[in-house]
């Protein structure tokens, strides 16, 4: 499966978006850590957009940034986070458990997986086909599997969003997410102008050797299920040809061999 | 889009484990639908449950996986000869050919929920037994049924409410497409929760009795759960009348989280689309299988979409009142509906209504009708805007 990477998008620790944090990927910058300004997204209306939470925010600033440039509405979508809402769950949880406790109308209607992508569709003013997926620890190899074979298979222009946010107490403690982190790219079926990187992918039913843990920037993967897209956003910010081999499912992989345009 | 066979499929809902159970209560007009025992649940409603599932237990080695969602997905792999139909395509293809798309909007958050009752009192803290990773996580389903019908290739949950079940005909579709896939097993699995049915209850759309899709007097809707599973591989030697996924569409609103668009735009753009990938005409379509989930807004919305593009020349009608609002799983054991209106020439017409709502349209059939079928577009659409319609029919002979 081959298809090629034009915008892009990151948002995490240190990371403010991706012309800021190119440089920083491609390791000709420090890595210094500092908390992310996630911004509100503009794209919604006022009202809309001051009760947006964290995870919706990450999902929207980076979408906006990977689709600037492009015709937003025309293009399908994948959104892939592991945890979702995951502070709109806690806090749902948490009412259900309090005899007291009520859920507001909003509340439940955000703690729906794809949350993101509705307010997406409705800030883009999209009503192209949209997706979102879970995998937990390999949700983002996950969402790039899945939107190359829909670029392949449909052969349309995707953007593909993969984010995170921590958990609240106590589900902190049950899953592992300590920072917030965002990534998008849009992917095409052919070469173009703005095309990046060619990538060609294949699943492999074979577990990809461990890496040794991180440090520094690369140290975030295993902070965020979203951040294991670094050692490709490192390789994309470099302009650099390599072969990734991103774990999935324990027993398996997804290759990825990245060639530059 | 090529045609899909659906070589083998597998339901468990309120009628019953099993497709004759639902056949059968299809035919006779018997519902699923009771005032509600769920612990903790609003008071007043009536739920589409499963209460055998609660005795279900997973085999030793994948214990670990226990919550009511993996036991209604057990439920639905081990009725209607799925898991071996499954462990054939495993054979014939290779384990790392078969995939797996499930559904779900909550997994296993009932686990959670109980577990939240069970705080550590002084901390907070939940208590050790509980496995985030394999219940509440949407992961834990597709890797459930993946571990436990011993496959290798890719697995995804899918996620998008309450066209979460539908949309994974669309992703195992890509799949085949792309090459990554031979044999998907797709569908959907969402059990009752408290989350979902507070939820709907602080939007007050819950129906005071068994819902009625589509009624004049319609009130809200009735939470069931359910698993639909199917098994899709490629059609090009399917034999004659094997039921076939001839076509999915989808779209997005893009105009309100919890509101459909009023006049039912992105519903209509779903179904162009499944029409346009299965190669046909509104013409071409003998029946509509509603989303119909008795709310005031959905059946309108709904009703304005499909006359749009129907007028009143296609039956149409939910079978909600059967089952309840499976959500996340929905468009899975809808799709298993269509087969049988298929297989049957059956028109299932809305249970429990007595006057349709006079301001509709469209052609909604409230009693049974037998008429021959050959091809029934199932509609999903859910939160977030989010649409996805189906087109089900079979090889002809």
């Amino acid at each position: 499966m081959k298809c090629w990477v034009g915008g892009l998008a990151v948002l995490g620790p240190g990371l403010p978006g991706w012309t800021g944090s190119e440089p920083i990927l491609a390791g000709a910058q420090p890595w210094m850590p500092a908390e992310p300004a996630v911004p509100a997204p503009a794209m919604l209306p006022p009202t809309e957009r001051r009760r947006t939470s964290l995870a919706v925010r990450l999902a929207l600033a980076a979408a906006a940034e990977a689709a600037a440039g492009e015709d937003a509405a025309a293009l399908d979508t994948v959104f892939a986070s592991s945890n979702g809402d995951g502070a709109v769950v806690g806090a749902i949880l948490e009412a259900l458990s309090d005899p007291e406790g009520t859920i507001s109308p909003t509340q439940f209607h955000n703690s729906v997986h794809n949350a993101a992508a509705g307010y997406w569709g409705i800030g883009a003013g999209s009503t192209r086909p949209s997706v979102s997926i879970g995998g937990h620890d390999d949700t983002f190899a996950a969402g790039l599997l899945q939107s190359a074979a829909a670029v392949v298979a449909r052969r349309r222009g995707l953007l593909f969003c993969a984010y995170d946010a921590p958990l609240p107490p106590p589900l902190a403690a049950a899953r592992h997410t300590t920072i917030p982190f965002a990534t998008a790219m849009v992917l095409r079926p052919e070469p173009g102008p703005a095309a990046r990187a060619a990538l060609t992918l294949r699943y492999v039913a074979e577990p990809a050797e461990a890496s040794p843990p991180g440090e520094g920037l690369d140290a975030l993967a295993a902070e965020n299920p979203a951040a294991r897209a670094l050692p490709l956003l490192r390789i994309l910010a470099r302009r650099e040809a390599a072969l990734l081999r991103l774990p999935l499912l324990g027993d398996a992989h997804l290759e990825v061999a990245v060639e530059p345009c | 889009m090529h045609p899909l066979s659906i070589t083998a499929s597998s339901v468990v809902c309120a009628l019953g484990a099993g497709r004759a159970a639902l056949r059968a209560a299809l035919h006779d007009r018997r519902g699923g639908l009771r005032p509600s025992g769920f612990p903790g649940a609003p008071e007043g409603i009536w739920l589409g449950c499963v209460p055998e599932v609660e005795a279900v237990t997973l085999p030793p080695a994948l214990a670990g996986f226990t919550c009511r969602n993996n036991r209604l997905a057990e439920m639905a792999l081990t009725t209607d000869g799925f898991l071996a139909a499954a462990e054939a395509a495993r054979e014939r293809y290779g384990a790392d050919r078969v995939a797996v798309v499930l559904g779900t909007s909550t997994a296993g958050v009932e686990e959670t929920e109980q577990a939240y009752r069970r705080r550590d009192p002084a901390s907070g803290a939940l208590p050790a037994d509980f496995d985030f990773a394999r219940t509440h996580d949407l992961q834990a389903l597709p890797r459930y049924v993946r571990a436990r019908l011993g496959l290798r290739g890719p697995a995804l949950a899918v996620s998008t409410a309450c066209t979460s079940g539908a949309r994974t005909f669309l992703e195992a579709a890509t799949l085949i497409e792309a090459g990554l896939a031979d044999a998907v097993v797709a569908g959907g699995v969402d059990t009752l929760c408290r989350m979902t049915l507070h939820g709907f209850a602080s939007l007050e759309l819950l129906s005071r009795g068994p819902c009625r899709p589509c009624a004049a007097d319609r009130d809200g809707i009735s939470i069931g759960e359910a698993a639909g599973l199917v098994l899709l591989e490629r059609a090009e030697r399917a034999a004659p009348d094997t039921p076939l996924l001839l076509g999915v569409g989808a779209s997005s609103d893009g105009h309100h989280m919890s509101s459909p668009h009023p006049e039912g735009l992105g519903a209509v753009a779903a179904m162009r689309d499944a029409l346009a990938s299965a190669g046909l005409q509104a013409e071409d379509i003998d029946y509509v299988n509603l989303h119909g989930t008795g709310t005031r807004a959905n059946d309108a919305m709904e009703d304005r979409a499909v006359s749009h593009l129907f007028g009143d020349r296609v039956p149409c009608s939910s079978t909600k009142g059967w089952t309840g609002h499976t959500l996340g799983a929905s468009g899975a054991l809808e799709a298993v509906i269509a087969m049988i209106c298929v297989e049957d020439g059956l028109i299932p017409g809305c249970l429990g209504v007595e006057q349709v709502d006079p301001t509709f349209r469209s052609d909604v059939a409230i009693a049974n009708r037998a008429a021959p079928l050959r091809r029934v577009l199932s509609n999903s659409f859910g939160f977030g805007g989010s649409n996805c319609s189906l087109v089900i029919g079979r090889a002809l002979s």
